[in-house]
């Protein structure tokens, strides 16, 4: 249980190093030269300042001035109060976009953090050396991929003649081959798959970082402690890790909340809806549909969900640090 | 949030408000591009040479036009268009994906004006009826807002060794016979119908259920369903006859098993690889056939139901539109004038584009280079006219029926989840919320 205690301190800020912040804060005012300091640091802060408001802040509050109109973008708008929102919460198929998202993030988001931990546990005790960072390499490689690249190239593994299905052949499973991105029972876990080897990578470097900053000392006496590889693992390595690990899942449900790129490019959304996400149709209702209303709600709404599922990651994650 | 923000800052950019102008008739007029130095702004969707070709003609013959070319890929293109068209440089031509909408908007100008100067209004009357948009905002009929470069037809190709190998020495005469050849080579073990079916491409198998409508009943209502009339809809008992016939030839392995993986230029790819007896295409694929086929690709017209019947086949005008606000209007106007009749211009139609010119009925269509399959392209298209028996294609009746309702639920049919009839309801629901919702 010292480890719950010491090694949050050791591996990132701390209360202590807070508390500089929360004293200038209060004492601002009385001084000229704090006075000073902090017009500087918002001077600093300014140029960022302005382009996250005229790049995020504003399109965000247009957004939902638009989810109230009905507009196709062009011509005159009219106001329809929320009653974009009650179609998109009424139509199923906009409705069944949203329940595969949530599908997808146990394939972005549970599986990757997962196997993360499995495999930066494995680098971190076994393959520390000139093997771990060759590992770590090919794993995180998948990151400086474009997606649309990978989108493709999965789309040509996955294809009937595709590698996929010649392995299997090989095997002998040549019953089991098929369109994985075209069957309507496996286009999901298709999609998700692509989604496990582009975020594995990042969750495993991330979490390795981790590993790294907790003091061997904590591995050293759980051993002399006679702890097995497990309690070690659930005792030691797993509440160190709560920062990253909440880093990880963020990260992940939003790729998994707000997909579109591999989703676009390997299935479209197709067979039928079964990979339909709701950047897709957000995507087809603005576009295509040029209903920028009814989109503009779904992204709002989008949006709003993705916050929910966020918040309660972050406040675990950062709980012991109020 | 990132979708958030990017949607508002792509919609943000197109929020000119109503464009004036677009939609008063001109008087009749035809103009040419005079002799003072001309730059036409022209938005040409990337991937297809002809106009391109047709631009470089132009200046070779009237060297003051020069050309500031834009291209896009045709997906891009229908976002964009609407943005492009209310910007503060419309385009003098424009590739136009949809058109309505643009009307209602008041962003395409009213050819009219040129359409009585030139002459256009001789033409046969086939040809601009689907560039035409009534006050009520359907098409097919009322003021004409674009032009054709060229009119494309759809129907099969065939591989004309498989088609030796299964004994079809000639075009099937009646669908029953068309049946039977795809039995036959199902029988051989042959691919009968070579099809994309992705979403990322479109429902390819919107191509076969169309002539297939078009074999089981006429094809003013397919085309009143198009064009938007009132009342139109698609849920008719004779389609249900054709969605029922396709459903057969999906359950009898007619298609490729993996149809719903599959994108169009993998299915062209495979076909010209010698997989599959028919693909059902259009004739802008004719060059690519010729050059990977060479003499062994031949095209037919989807037989009737009875012997003798009409045929009927997808045509459609490769459309272009002039900005209601561009500088060189008439200029451009003088262009479509010039690329359905000047003798060089329907050489390069008929030799780059492998479809038909159009233009007026007087006019020979230039001739091809004998083995090429656009001569039998050509000849289809006469019979095809001969029967009155042009449609639009029926992924083109809203901005969204294609991605939203055609192809799902025609990849729900192969994969077994949507029946013919559900096919039918489906699209029609999905067509009354579009027009409902839709402005």
């Amino acid at each position: 249980m010292t480890a719950n205690r010491t090694v949050p301190a050791a591996s990132r800020p701390t209360r202590s190093d807070q508390r500089p912040a929360s004293w200038l804060a209060r004492r601002v005012p009385r001084t000229r030269g704090a006075r000073r300091a902090a017009l500087a640091g918002w001077l600093f802060v300014l140029p960022a300042l302005l382009m996250y408001a005229v790049f995020v802040l504003q399109p965000l509050a247009l957004t939902i001035q638009y989810s109230l109109y009905r507009w196709n973008g062009v011509g005159p708008a009219t106001w329809v109060g929320l009653s974009n929102y009650v179609t998109v919460l009424r139509d199923p198929d906009l409705l069944g976009t949203v329940i595969n998202s949530f599908k997808l993030v146990l394939f972005y988001s549970v599986v990757p953090v997962t196997l993360g931990l499995l495999t930066a546990t494995v680098i971190h005790r076994v393959a520390a050396g000139r093997f771990g960072s060759v590992t770590r390499t090919v794993l995180f490689l998948p990151q400086v991929i474009p997606l649309v690249a990978a989108g493709i190239i999965w789309g040509w593994l996955l294809s009937l003649p595709g590698l996929v299905n010649q392995i299997l052949t090989a095997v002998g499973l040549g019953d089991t081959t098929r369109a994985w991105l075209g069957d309507f029972d496996t286009a999901l876990p298709a999609v998700g798959l692509i989604g496990i080897w582009v975020l594995l990578g990042f969750c495993t470097v991330l979490l390795l970082a981790g590993m790294s900053k907790i003091d061997p000392a904590l591995f050293e006496s759980a051993r002399i402690d006679g702890a097995s590889w497990l309690q070690e693992f659930v005792s030691v390595t797993l509440p160190s890790l709560k920062y990253e690990i909440g880093v990880c899942l963020t990260v992940t449900v939003v790729a998994a909340l707000a997909a579109f790129d591999i989703v676009y490019v390997s299935t479209g959304g197709g067979p039928g809806n079964s990979t339909a996400v709701p950047g897709i149709q957000i995507y087809i209702l603005a576009f295509l549909e040029r209903q920028v209303g009814l989109a503009s709600a779904l992204a709002v709404i989008l949006m709003l969900l993705v916050i929910v599922m966020i918040l309660p990651i972050q406040r675990l994650s950062r709980e012991d640090r109020s | 949030m990132f979708l958030a923000a990017l949607l508002a800052g792509c919609a943000g950019a197109g929020s000119g408000g109503p464009q004036p102008g677009g939609s008063t008739a001109a008087n009749a007029e035809a103009p040419t591009c005079g002799t003072e130095p001309v730059v036409l702004n022209a938005t040409f969707e990337t991937g297809f040479d002809l106009p391109f070709k047709l631009s470089e003609e132009f200046t070779r013959q009237y060297p003051n036009v020069t050309w500031d070319i834009k291209q896009d890929q045709f997906q891009n293109l229908i976002n964009a268009t609407p943005r492009l068209l209310s910007g503060d440089n419309p385009p003098d031509l424009i590739r136009l994906p949809t058109m309505v909408s643009l009307v209602k908007d008041g962003l395409l100008k009213n050819l009219d004006g040129y359409a009585a100067g030139f002459g256009w209004d001789k033409w046969p009357a086939a040809q601009l009826a689907q560039n035409r948009v009534a006050t009520d905002g359907t098409r097919g009929s009322g003021s004409l807002y674009a032009m054709g470069l060229n009119y494309s037809l759809t129907g099969v190709f065939y591989n004309k060794e498989l088609a030796a190998q299964v004994g079809m020495t000639k075009p099937p005469a009646t669908m029953a016979d068309f049946d039977a050849v795809l039995a036959a080579a199902k029988g051989k073990g042959i691919l009968p119908i070579m099809v994309w079916n992705a979403s990322s491409s479109g429902g390819g198998l919107a191509f076969p259920l169309q002539q297939l409508m078009a074999a089981y009943g006429p094809t003013q209502p397919i085309n009143d369903w198009i064009f938007q009339k009132p009342g139109a809809t698609i849920d008719t008992p004779s389609n249900l006859q054709a969605a029922e016939h396709l459903e057969r030839w999906i359950k009898a392995g007619y298609f490729p098993t993996d149809a719903n993986a599959i994108q169009y230029t993998d299915a062209n790819a495979r076909f010209r690889g010698g997989e599959g007896l028919f693909i059902f295409n259009g004739d802008w694929e004719n060059a690519n056939y010729d050059k990977d086929m060479a003499g062994k690709v031949g095209f037919l017209i989807f037989p009737p139901k009875e012997q003798g019947g009409s045929v009927a086949a997808m045509s459609s005008p490769l459309t272009y539109g002039i900005a209601a606000n561009a500088k060189n209007a008439g200029c451009a106007a003088f262009f479509f004038n010039w690329v359905a009749t000047n003798e060089q211009a329907r050489k390069i139609n008929v030799s780059v584009g492998g479809s038909n010119p159009g233009g007026p009925a007087d006019l020979a269509i230039p001739s091809v280079a004998s083995g090429s399959v656009t001569n039998d392209t050509l000849a289809a298209g006469a019979k095809v006219a001969e029967s009155n028996g042009a449609m639009d294609f029926i992924a083109n009746a809203t901005g969204s029926i294609f991605a939203q309702g055609w192809t799902p639920e025609l990849q729900k049919v192969v994969g077994d989840r949507q029946g013919a009839a559900g096919l039918l309801t489906a699209v029609q629901a999905e067509y009354k919320r579009e027009l409902e919702q839709g402005s």
